[in-house]
C-alpha cells in the first residue's frame, strides 16, 4: 500500500515538472525579449526606432526605422487574412455541410496534407512559379515607367497569395470542426421553416458557429505573422513601403536575413524587431483567449 | 549486455583521449604559448574566425581574440601597440607605412559583377555600374542592350560582400536595391533566373549558369586580379608593426600558420584569392 502512495506521488512530481517546462520557457522567453529588445528602444529613441521610415544599419550615419517593416508585416498579414478566409470558410462550408462521404474525404485529406507541407517549399514553389509570373505581370503594367523599381517579380502581392494559402489549412480545420459541432436539430429547424440550404448554412449555422470560426481566422493570422521562411523566399527583402509590386520586407525576415553579420547597435536592434513581433503574437494570442471564453460561454 | 555496452563505452573513451593526446603532443613542437590579439576590419570575419580556429586547433596553448573594430580602428590599435595584429581590408596608406605599419596581404577578395545569360550587355564600365545601383540608370537599352528593365539585386545590410563592392564603387549607402538576398547563392540563383537582373557575388562563387561581366573590358578571372587590373578586388592586410620576423613568438607562428598549407586551405574555402608571393 505504501509502495503505490509513493508511485502516485512520484507520478504526480513528474506531470508536475513537465508542466513546468512550458511555463518556464514562456516566462524564460518573455524575460530574454524584453531584456534583449528595450536597451536598442533607449538608445534609437522610441520614436525613430518605431516610426522611423530609413533603414541603413550600416551607414555612416545609420538610421534604425522600422516603420515600413511594421506596416509591411501587417499589410501582408491582413490582405493574406482577407484573401484566405473565404476560400478557407467556404471550404470549410463545404466540407461539413455539402459534400457527399467520398469527395469529403478526397478534399479533407488535401487541406491535411497542405498543412504538412513545410513552409520552404512553399517559398520554392512561389520563387519558381510565381516570381517569374509576377514579373512577366510587372512589365505589363509598368512598361516604360521609369520611376518603378523593377523587382523581377519578388513582391509583396507574392508574398501575400503565399500566405493566403498557407493559411488555409488552419482556418479550413477549425471552421470546420466548429461548423460540424452546430447541432443538427438547428439545421432541421430552419429547412422545416421553408429556409432553403443556402439560407439555412448562411443564416442558421455559420452565425451559430461563430466563435469557432473566429478562432480559425485569429490562428491564421497568428500563422502569418509568424511565417518567415517562405516570405523571405519571395517578397524581394528590400525595405520599402507596402506597395503590391514593391519589394517588402517584413518583422520575420527582417531578423533572418541581416541576424547573421549583424554586429553591435544593429544586432541590438534586430532584437527589438523580434520584441515588436512577440507583441504582436501576443495580441493576438490575447485576442484568441477572449474569443474563446466568449464562446465557452 | 549491459556490461558489454559499458565496456564499449569506455574502450571508445580511451581511444578518443589517446588520439587527442597524440595530437596535442604533435603540437606543443612549436613553443608559442599565450594571447594574440587580433584588431580591425569586419569583412575579414569570416577569414579571421575560420583561421583562429584552425590555429588554436594546432596551437592550443595559444589563445587568439579577433575584435571587429573596422580597418581604421585596427590599424590605429596595432599603431599603439594595443594589439598584435591590425587587419585592413583595405591597402594601407603612405602615411600608415611611415609610422613603421608592415602591409602583410594575406588575401584578396575579388567581387564579379553577374547578369542572366541572355542578356546582351556582357561589358561594362565601373562608372556605369555605380549609376545602374544608385538608381540612375534603369534599363538595359541605355548601355546599348535590348529595351529590359534592370532588376537590382544586392545583399543584405552587413554582409561583407555588399560592404566590399560599394566601398569599391564609393556607393555606400546610396544604392537603390530593388531585391536584397542573405546569401550568395540565392543572389547567384535569381539573377540566373531573372531576366534583366544584375547582381554580385564573391568571385569563388562564379559559374556557367550566368555572365560575368567584364568591368572596364577586364575579365573577372583570377588571373587578372592577380595582375591587379580588375577593378572589383581588395586585399585583406595583417599589418603589424615591424617586420613578421621582428615580432613576437605568437605572432610568427601565426604567419607561419596563415602561409603553410592548412592555412591557404582556409582561405581558399571562405572564398578568398591567395596572393602572389
Amino acid at each position: 500500500m505504501k509502495q503505490r502512495a509513493f508511485i502516485e506521488k512520484l507520478a504526480k512530481t513528474i506531470v508536475l515538472i513537465c508542466a513546468a517546462v512550458a511555463i518556464f520557457a514562456v516566462c524564460a522567453i518573455t524575460l530574454y525579449m524584453i531584456l534583449k529588445g528595450t536597451p536598442a528602444l533607449k538608445k534609437v529613441g522610441v520614436y525613430d526606432l518605431l516610426f522611423g521610415k530609413v533603414w541603413k544599419p550600416t551607414a555612416a550615419h545609420p538610421a534604425y526605422g522600422i516603420f515600413y517593416i511594421i506596416l509591411s508585416s501587417l499589410v501582408g498579414t491582413a490582405a493574406a487574412i482577407l484573401l484566405g478566409v473565404p476560400i478557407g470558410l467556404l471550404t470549410a462550408v463545404y466540407l461539413s455541410e455539402m459534400a457527399g462521404k467520398k469527395t469529403g474525404s478526397i478534399v479533407s485529406s488535401a487541406v491535411e496534407l497542405l498543412a504538412a507541407i513545410p513552409s520552404v517549399i512553399y517559398g520554392l514553389l512561389g520563387m519558381m512559379l510565381l516570381n517569374p509570373m509576377m514579373y512577366r505581370l510587372e512589365h505589363k503594367i509598368y512598361r516604360g515607367d521609369s520611376q518603378h523599381v523593377f523587382t523581377g517579380g519578388a513582391n509583396m502581392l507574392s508574398a501575400i497569395l503565399v500566405l493566403a494559402i498557407m493559411i488555409l489549412p488552419t482556418v479550413i480545420s477549425v471552421s470546420k470542426s466548429s461548423l460540424e459541432s452546430v447541432p443538427n436539430s438547428l439545421r432541421a429547424a430552419s429547412l422545416a421553416l421553408g429556409a432553403t440550404q443556402e439560407q439555412t448554412i448562411f443564416k442558421s449555422v455559420i452565425p451559430a458557429a461563430k466563435s469557432g470560426i473566429l478562432t480559425g481566422i485569429v490562428l491564421g493570422i497568428g500563422r502569418a505573422l509568424g511565417e518567415a521562411m517562405a516570405i523571405n523566399m519571395v517578397a524581394g527583402g528590400a525595405v520599402n513601403i507596402p506597395l503590391p509590386f514593391n519589394s517588402v520586407r517584413t518583422l520575420t525576415t527582417q531578423i533572418v536575413s541581416e541576424m547573421g553579420y549583424a554586429g553591435g547597435l544593429h544586432r541590438e536592434v534586430l532584437f527589438t524587431v523580434g520584441l515588436v513581433l512577440y507583441v504582436f503574437i501576443m495580441i493576438v494570442n490575447l485576442i484568441l483567449l477572449n474569443a474563446r471564453k466568449r464562446g465557452a460561454n | 549486455m549491459k556490461k558489454k555496452v559499458i565496456a564499449a563505452c569506455l574502450a571508445a573513451c580511451l581511444m578518443a583521449t589517446m588520439t587527442t593526446g597524440c595530437k596535442s603532443s604533435a603540437a606543443k613542437e612549436n613553443n608559442a604559448s599565450g594571447k594574440l590579439a587580433l584588431a580591425g576590419s569586419t569583412s575579414m570575419e569570416k577569414m579571421c574566425e575560420a583561421m583562429s580556429e584552425s590555429y588554436m586547433d594546432a596551437n592550443p596553448n595559444v589563445t587568439v581574440t579577433v575584435e571587429y573594430t573596422g580597418s581604421g580602428a585596427g590599424i590605429e590599435s596595432v599603431t599603439k601597440g594595443s594589439v598584435d595584429i591590425g587587419n585592413s581590408s583595405r591597402g594601407l596608406k603612405d602615411e600608415e607605412k611611415s609610422k613603421g605599419l608592415v602591409e602583410n596581404i594575406v588575401a584578396i577578395d575579388g567581387i564579379a559583377v553577374i547578369t542572366d545569360k541572355d542578356n546582351g550587355v556582357k561589358d561594362i564600365s565601373s562608372e556605369d555600374l555605380s549609376k545602374i545601383y544608385d538608381g540612375e540608370i534603369t534599363n538595359w537599352s541605355q548601355l546599348g542592350g535590348e529595351d529590359k528593365p534592370i532588376v537590382v539585386i544586392g545583399r543584405e545590410a552587413g554582409s561583407g560582400t555588399r560592404d566590399a563592392f560599394e566601398e569599391l564603387l564609393e556607393i555606400q549607402d546610396k544604392c537603390k536595391y530593388a531585391q536584397e538576398l542573405d546569401s550568395t547563392g540565392a543572389v547567384l540563383a535569381k539573377v540566373a533566373k531573372t531576366p534583366g537582373a544584375i547582381g554580385y557575388v564573391s568571385l569563388d562563387v562564379l559559374d556557367d549558369s550566368v555572365t560575368g561581366m567584364k568591368i572596364d573590358g577586364v575579365e573577372p578571372t583570377e588571373k587578372q586580379i592577380l595582375d591587379g587590373n580588375y577593378k572589383l578586388q581588395r586585399p585583406f592586410v595583417m599589418a603589424t608593426k615591424g617586420e613578421v620576423k621582428d615580432q613576437n613568438a605568437n605572432v610568427k607562428s601565426w604567419f607561419k600558420f596563415v602561409e603553410s598549407k592548412q592555412g591557404q586551405d582556409v582561405i581558399k574555402k571562405v572564398g578568398l584569392i591567395i596572393p602572389n608571393k
